[in-house]
C-alpha cells in the first residue's frame, strides 16, 4: 500500500493511549485540589468527559471537526463521515503491502480519528475545573455535550484541519486562510476551554462561602501525581501532533520538556518571592501552565526559546490565578489562570520567538520577520476567545434554563458535599465504625465461633 | 476513681505512653482532636491566597486510674509531654462515679 509508514502508524498509536491518559492524570490534578467531600464529582467530570465526547466524536464531531469545509473554513460537513463512514472500509490484512484501507498523509485514517478523539475529550474536561464543588451532575453532562458539539468540533476544524489539494479537502481559516501557528492546540484547546470556563463559572455562581471560606486543596499527592500523568501524557499531545515518528516529533518533544521545566521554576521563583515559600500546588502548577504554554509553540521555537516561553508562562500564570479574587469569580480550580493566561502566552509569543530553523520555518518579531506572523496569533487567539466565550456564555444560560433556574445543587446538598447528594458515594473510608451496614444489617461475630473466642481468650484483662 | 484527661502534642504520644507503662497504668484511650489555646494556628498559602488554619492538631489521652494513683498519673503525663515550648497542651483531672468492665460485669476499681 503506498504511503503507508509502520513507524507512523506506531507513534500515533502510542501517542493516542498517551493523551487519553491525561484525562484520568487531569481527573487526579482536579481532584486533589477540592474538598474530601467533593473528589468523586470532580473526578467523574473528568471521566464522563471521556464516555460522552468519546461517542459523540464517533457519530458527528470527527465528521465536523474533519469533513470537507462547507464554506468559509468554518465548519466540516457533519454528514460526510457521520458514523466514520467512509474511512473503516477497506481490505484488513496482516501483510499490508495487499491491504487497503483509508490513509491521512502516512498512517491509517482512523488512527488520526482516535488520536483527535482524546483531544476532544480532555478540552471539554479541562472546563469543569471552573465549577467544582456545586454544579448538577446532569446538567455538566448536558453542557459537556452541546459545548463539545457548538464549539469544540467547529473551533477544531478552524485550526487543525489543513488543506489537502490532493485529496480535494478544504480546511479551517485558522489554519489555511490566517495561518496563524497553532501546533498542539493553544487555541483549540486551552484558550477554548480557559475562557469557557470563565463564562460557565460566571453563569453557575460561586461556591457558597468563596471566598471567605477556606477550602484548601484536600489532597496535594493526588495533584501532583495528576501534574506527572499530564506531563507524561503530554508528549502525545504535542509530540505527536506531527503526525509522524520524525524530526519534528523530536524537537517538539525535547520543547515539552525543556519549556515545562522553566515554567515550573518561574512558578516556584514568583511564589518565592510573592509569598515568602515555594509549594508543592506551585510546583504541579508551574508544570501544567508550561504544557498549555509549549503546546502551540513547540514547533515554532527554539529550545531556548522555550526555555524563556515557558518561564514567562510560569510567572504569568502564578501571578493571573489572584484575579479571580480581585474580580469576585469563582474559577474554583483556576482554568483561567493556567489554560487561558498560558494559551495566550505560548499563542502569542509565537509571534516574537518563531525561530526560522524550527520545523515551523517562520521568523517572529525577534528573528527579523516583523509583525507578519503576530498579527495572525492574535487574531487566531482573539477569534477563539470570542467565539467561545460567547457561545459557552450562551449554552450555560440555555442548560440552565432546562433545568429550571437551577443549574447547581441546593445549599443544603451542597454543604453536605456533592460526592454524597449527587452520586450517594464517599471518597474516603478512615473509619470501619460510622454503623455501615448492608441494606439488611451486616450480622455480628458470634462469640462461640472459635476465632471470636481465641481473640477473647489473648486478649485476657 | 479519677478520670484524667490529658491534650498533648502528637509527637510526644510515645514517650507519655511509655510512662504511663512504667507507673502501671494498664490501658488508655487516645484520640486525634484540633483545638487551639494560646499558641493559636498558622498560616497556609495556596496558589497566593492565604488561609488561616486555627485548629492545630493534637492527642488527646484518657486514663482512668485510682485515686491513689492520679497523681502520679498526671506527673508522669506532665512530664513526658513537656517540651518548654508554647502549645504543649494541658491536662486535667475529673472524679469518676463508677466504671464497668463491659465483659464480665465488675465495677469500681477492680474494672481498670
Amino acid at each position: 500500500m503506498e504511503g503507508f509508514d509502520s513507524g507512523d502508524t506506531a507513534w500515533m498509536l502510542a501517542s493516542t493511549a498517551l493523551v487519553l491518559f491525561m484525562t484520568p492524570g487531569l481527573a487526579f490534578f482536579y481532584g486533589g485540589m477540592v474538598r474530601s467531600k467533593s473528589v468523586l464529582n470532580m473526578m467523574m467530570m473528568s471521566l464522563s468527559s471521556m464516555g460522552l465526547v468519546g461517542v459523540l466524536w464517533v457519530l458527528y464531531g470527527y465528521s465536523i471537526a474533519f469533513g470537507n469545509d462547507v464554506g468559509g473554513g468554518l465548519l466540516g460537513n457533519p454528514f460526510e463521515a457521520w458514523g466514520l463512514k467512509g474511512l473503516f472500509v477497506g481490505s484488513y490484512s496482516a501483510d499490508v503491502a495487499e491491504s487497503s484501507y483509508v490513509l491521512s498523509g502516512s498512517i491509517p485514517a482512523l488512527a488520526f480519528v482516535g488520536f483527535q478523539a482524546t483531544f476532544a475529550i480532555i478540552t471539554v474536561a479541562l472546563i469543569s475545573g471552573a465549577v467544582a464543588d456545586r454544579m448538577k451532575f446532569g446538567a455538566w453532562m448536558l453542557f459537556a455535550g452541546l459545548w463539545a458539539t457548538i464549539v469544540y468540533f467547529p473551533v477544531a476544524h478552524w485550526v487543525f484541519a489543513f488543506d489537502n489539494e490532493d485529496a480535494g479537502v478544504t480546511g479551517g481559516w485558522i489554519a489555511n486562510q490566517l495561518a496563524a501557528i497553532d501546533f498542539a492546540g493553544g487555541t483549540a484547546v486551552h484558550i477554548n476551554a480557559g475562557i469557557a470556563a470563565l463564562a460557565l463559572a460566571i453563569v453557575v455562581g460561586k461556591r457558597k462561602g468563596w471566598p471567605r471560606e477556606p477550602m484548601r486543596p484536600h489532597n496535594l499527592t493526588l495533584v501532583m501525581l495528576g501534574a506527572g500523568i499530564l506531563w507524561f501524557g503530554w508528549f502525545g499531545f504535542n509530540a505527536g501532533s506531527a503526525l509522524g515518528a520524525n524530526g519534528t516529533a523530536a524537537f517538539t518533544m525535547v520543547n515539552t520538556i525543556v519549556a515545562t521545566c522553566a515554567a515550573m521554576l518561574g512558578w516556584l521563583v514568583t511564589e518565592r518571592i510573592r509569598d515568602g515559600k515555594a509549594t508543592s500546588l506551585g510546583a504541579a502548577s508551574g508544570i501544567v501552565a508550561g504544557l498549555v504554554a509549549i503546546t502551540p509553540s513547540c514547533s515554532s521555537v527554539s529550545p531556548m526559546g522555550a526555555i524563556l516561553l515557558g518561564a514567562i508562562a510560569g510567572v504569568l500564570c502564578a501571578l493571573a490565578v489572584g484575579l479571580k479574587f480581585r474580580f469576585g469569580y469563582d474559577d474554583s480550580l483556576d482554568v483561567v489562570g493556567v489554560h487561558l493566561v498560558g494559551g495566550l502566552v505560548g499563542t502569542i509569543l509565537v509571534g516574537f520567538l518563531a525561530d526560522p530553523g524550527s520545523p515551523a520555518a517562520v521568523a517572529g518579531l525577534f528573528y527579523g520577520g516583523g509583525v507578519d506572523q503576530l498579527w495572525r496569533q492574535v487574531v487566531g487567539a482573539v477569534a477563539v476567545l470570542l467565539y467561545s466565550g460567547i457561545l459557552t456564555f450562551v449554552i450555560a444560560l440555555i442548560v440552565k434554563a432546562i433545568f429550571g433556574g437551577k443549574i447547581r445543587l441546593s445549599d443544603e446538598d451542597e454543604a453536605t458535599g456533592i460526592d454524597e447528594s449527587e452520586h450517594a458515594e464517599t471518597s474516603y473510608d478512615f473509619s470501619s465504625h460510622r454503623g455501615l451496614a448492608g441494606v439488611a444489617g451486616t450480622p455480628r461475630p458470634d462469640a462461640a465461633t472459635a476465632g471470636a473466642q481465641s481473640v477473647v481468650a489473648g486478649k485476657e484483662g | 476513681m479519677k478520670l484524667i484527661t490529658a491534650i498533648v502534642k502528637p509527637f510526644v504520644l510515645e514517650d507519655v505512653k511509655g510512662a504511663l507503662e512504667q507507673i502501671g497504668v494498664l490501658g488508655m484511650t487516645v484520640s486525634e482532636v484540633q483545638g487551639y489555646g494560646r499558641q493559636k494556628g498558622h498560616t497556609e498559602v495556596y496558589r497566593g491566597a492565604e488561609y488561616s488554619v486555627d485548629f492545630v492538631p493534637k492527642v488527646r489521652v484518657e486514663v482512668v486510674a485510682d485515686d491513689t494513683l492520679a497523681d502520679k498519673v498526671v506527673d508522669a503525663v506532665v512530664e513526658a509531654a513537656r517540651t518548654g515550648k508554647i502549645g504543649d497542651g494541658k491536662v486535667w483531672v475529673s472524679p469518676v462515679d463508677t466504671v464497668v468492665r463491659v465483659r464480665t460485669g465488675e465495677r469500681g476499681t477492680d474494672a481498670i
